[in-house]
């Protein structure tokens, strides 16, 4: 299995992200720069974390428009799994592979601790290692994670079981109280239409390892792995 | 031709630093601030001297990149 890192100016987690593949991939990720086009065939696609750009004009929308990216639509398309996580996943909203936006968090400070989460849906192939209903501790670290969709485009996620993840209290209610950033509904992490595309919020690879202080993140990129490669 | 492109949220999108400046202003003794949006504008210098085509270009612009429209609205003010 062959997975790519795409690497912005301003990307600051792709380096823990490869760590955290390489626990469960065989062959090292491909640390993929934005300004080259030519993408080599790989089963895997992931837009770290950061601040691409500098976070100028909106956060993710100067990077949503990076050479790379044109190509990753392409394959997204073509239903190569593609993970965006925290300026990823605001990326991947930008390029409209995703849909909704991240905006400012509503308490209009950088929120950086750790949260919890439950797993909406275990049926994708990034969540499929979890059980629905599970609640995980993961880190955020940002300042636009409030997710806004309009209220058509909201229904038709919770209609189609697309949100992925949802802030929660720490026995497992999803409630306003739970909610750190004034996310609509809570929503932590969406899925696209077709279900290979995640983007989150939470940061994944920085509690796969007990040293990091948790291993909730792993699960994920064990499950991804495994259902890349025993699909 | 010139351009300037003012960016505001849409009605409904919460704003808190809207919020917040309402707040700030109440605490300075400003009364009667009902409302504060935020907004950004965005100048261009355009080649093009054709009106119509400066706006059609600028409306392109604002789509693709300026401006989000999930939670933005844009206006265009063009000056010779």
């Amino acid at each position: 299995m062959k997975a790519a890192i795409i690497v912005s100016p301003g990307s600051n987690c792709d380096r823990d992200v490869r760590v955290a593949l390489e626990q469960n991939i065989e062959s090292p990720p491909i640390m993929h720069w934005h300004r080259d086009p030519d993408l080599p065939k790989v089963d895997l696609i992931v837009i770290p974390g950061g601040f691409s750009y500098g976070d100028y004009l909106r956060a993710g929308a100067m990077a949503a428009h990076s050479p790379v990216i044109r190509e990753v639509i392409d394959r997204a398309q073509k239903g190569v799994p593609v993970l965006g996580i925290c300026n990823g996943f605001q990326i991947l909203t930008e390029c409209q592979l995703l849909p909704g936006t991240l905006m400012k968090n509503t308490g209009l400070k950088f929120i950086c601790r750790d949260v919890d989460i439950r797993v909406e849906t275990n049926t994708s192939i990034f969540t499929r290692n979890y059980t629905k209903g599970q609640k995980l501790k993961m880190p955020i670290a940002h300042n636009e994670g409030s997710y806004f969709a309009d209220t058509k485009t909201l229904s038709r996620l919770t209609d189609n079981d697309l949100v992925a993840l949802r802030y929660c209290s720490d026995d497992g209610e999803v409630d306003e109280a739970a909610n750190p950033n004034g996310a609509l509904l809570n929503i932590a992490a969406v899925l696209s239409a077709e279900r290979n595309v995640l983007g989150m919020m939470p940061h994944p690879e920085r509690c796969s390892d007990k040293q990091l202080g948790g291993e909730d993140g792993r699960t994920l990129f064990s499950g991804l792995a495994n259902a890349i490669m025993h699909p | 031709m010139k351009a300037r492109i003012h960016i505001n949220l849409k009605i409904g999108v919460l704003d808190p630093q809207g919020k917040a400046i309402k707040q700030a202003l109440e605490g300075l003794d400003f009364k009667g601030v009902n409302e504060v949006r935020i907004g950004k504008f965005i100048d261009l210098e355009l080649l093009e001297t054709d009106a119509n085509a400066a706006r059609k270009a600028t409306e392109d612009m604002c789509k693709k990149l300026l401006a989000n429209t999930v939670i933005e609205n844009y206006e265009i003010d063009l000056e010779e």
